[in-house]
C-alpha cells in the first residue's frame, strides 16, 4: 500500500488520536479508490491522497475544532525570525531531545503542524504543499516562516521550564 | 543588501526553493557573516531535528491488515455481478476489435505495395533529410532522375493550385528504383510514387479511393507507369492533384 505509514503517521500527528487516526486513514483510501478515476494522470500523486486525507480531517469533528480555534493572518508579510540573542549551542540544540520537539509539535496550532511536517517530513516542495493545502506558494512560505518561529518559540520556553 | 533581507531569505535556501543565483549569493554571504550564519544554522538544525522526531506514529499490524482486506474487497467487488454488463460490453468490444484487425490484416495483405509504400511516406515524413533534390521547379527535379532511374515522367504545372513541389528521391519496390516525389498542400505532404509497371504483381487496373492506416491513397497506371499517391491530406486535395499528373502524364 504506498504511503501508508507515512499516511497513518501524518493522521495521527494531526489527530492527536489512535482510534481517529485509523478512521481517517481508512476513509482516505476509500475515497481515493472511489475517486482514483478523478486523478489525472501525470499530475503529483503525493499531493492528491494527502489532500484527500486532509480534507477529510478537516470535515471531521476534532479537524473543525482545530480550525476555528487559530487565526494565521496569513496575510501579513512573513516576518522575519528574530536572529538568535546568543550562540545557536545555547539555545535548543545541545539537548537534541526527540521527545522534546516531538512535545513542542504537538503544542503547535494544527495549521502550523501540518506545514512542518509536510515541508521536513514528507519533504514536499513548496509547489506541492501548495497544492496539498490549496493555498498560494506565498501563504505556504509566510505559513513556514511562522511555524518554525513558534516552534522555536515554543521549545525556548519548554526548555525554560 | 541588508542582514534582514538576507535572514528573510534563509528558509527558502534551506529548504532548497531559492533560485541557483540568489542561493549562490546568500551562500556567499554566509560564510562572511558570522551573525547570520549562526542564525542558518539554526534554522538547519531545527529542520533536522523535527524530520527525525516527526517519523512517531506506526500502525498497528490489525489496522494495516484491516485496510489491506478493504483494499483487496474493492479489487474483488470490481469484477463481481454488478460490472457483468460493463465486462460483457468489454469483451464485445474486444471481440469486434479482434475480428476488424484481422479482417483489416487480410486487406492489407491484398495490397503489400501500398502499404510498403505507406511505410515509405511515413519514413520520408520523419526524416530529417526527407529529399535527395530540394526543387520547387519541376525543371530541376525531373532531370536529377535521369540516370538514377530506368523511366522518365512528366510533372505538372503547379502555378495557380494549392500544391507545391517540394522535391524527389530514388526510392525502391520490389528491388526496383523508382521516383518519390513530395509535394506539400498547406501544412500536409503528400508522396507520390512512380515504378515501372513491368514487374510489379497485381491488376493493372485503377484503385479506387481507400485509405490504409487513415493515410488517403490513390494508385493509377499510365503509360506502363504505376503511380501511387499517399498523404493525409484530404480526399479533396488528392483528387485534384492525382488529376493534374494525370493531364501532365
Amino acid at each position: 500500500m504506498p504511503l501508508f505509514d507515512r499516511l497513518y503517521n501524518f493522521a495521527h500527528w494531526l489527530t492527536q488520536d489512535r482510534a481517529e487516526a485509523e478512521d481517517l486513514v481508512q476513509e482516505t483510501y476509500a475515497k481515493a479508490l472511489k475517486g482514483f478515476r478523478s486523478f489525472q494522470q501525470g499530475t503529483n500523486f503525493r499531493a492528491w491522497i494527502y489532500q484527500i486525507l486532509r480534507n477529510t480531517f478537516l470535515t471531521s469533528r476534532t479537524g473543525l475544532k482545530s480550525a476555528i480555534s487559530v487565526s494565521l493572518d496569513e496575510e501579513a508579510p512573513p516576518e522575519n525570525l528574530p536572529v538568535a540573542s546568543g550562540t545557536p549551542e545555547s539555545i535548543l540544540l545541545q539537548r537534541s531531545d526527540q521527545e522534546l520537539v516531538q512535545r513542542a509539535l504537538e503544542k503547535l496550532a494544527v495549521p502550523y503542524r501540518e506545514v512542518l511536517l509536510l515541508c521536513e517530513f514528507e519533504e514536499m516542495s513548496y509547489q506541492e504543499i501548495s497544492s496539498t493545502l490549496a493555498v498560494p506558494i506565498g501563504t505556504v512560505m509566510s505559513r513556514l516562516s511562522r511555524a518554525r518561529r513558534a516552534l522555536r518559540d515554543t521549545l525556548q520556553e519548554m526548555q525554560r521550564n | 543588501m541588508s542582514c534582514d533581507s538576507w535572514t528573510q531569505k534563509l528558509d527558502a535556501y534551506i529548504d532548497g526553493e531559492l533560485p541557483v543565483a540568489e542561493a549562490r549569493a546568500l551562500n556567499e554571504h554566509l560564510k562572511q557573516c558570522a551573525s547570520c550564519g549562526a542564525e542558518g544554522l539554526l534554522r538547519v538544525q531545527q529542520k533536522r531535528m523535527v524530520q527525525a522526531a516527526a517519523f512517531r506514529f506506526k500502525p498497528e499490524a490489525a489496522f494495516r491488515a484491516r485496510i489491506q482486506k478493504q483494499i483487496a474487497t474493492r479489487k474483488r467487488f470490481g469484477w463481481g455481478p454488478r460490472w457483468f454488463p460493463v465486462v460483457a460490453t468489454l469483451a464485445a468490444v474486444l471481440l469486434v476489435g479482434t475480428f476488424a484487425f484481422t479482417f483489416h490484416r487480410g486487406r492489407r495483405s491484398e495490397q503489400p505495395l501500398l502499404s510498403e509504400l505507406v511505410d515509405q511516406h511515413v519514413a520520408t515524413l520523419a526524416s530529417a533529410n526527407p529529399v535527395d533534390v530540394i526543387s520547387t521547379d519541376r525543371h530541376t527535379v525531373k532531370p536529377w532522375f535521369a540516370g538514377k532511374i530506368p523511366f522518365t515522367f512528366n510533372l505538372p504545372e503547379l502555378q495557380n493550385t494549392p500544391f507545391t513541389l517540394v522535391g524527389g528521391r530514388v526510392a525502391y519496390l520490389r528491388q526496383s528504383p523508382g521516383a518519390e516525389l513530395i509535394f506539400r498542400v498547406r501544412q500536409h505532404q503528400i508522396s507520390v510514387f512512380i515504378f515501372q509497371e513491368q514487374g510489379l504483381p497485381g491488376t493493372h487496373e485503377d484503385r479506387s479511393p481507400e485509405t490504409s492506416l487513415s493515410f488517403e491513397t490513390r494508385s493509377w497506371q499510365h503509360n506502363g507507369l504505376r503511380y501511387f499517391m499517399i498523404s493525409d491530406a484530404g480526399a479533396a486535395d488528392l483528387n485534384q492533384l492525382s488529376q493534374l499528373i494525370k493531364d501532365a502524364g
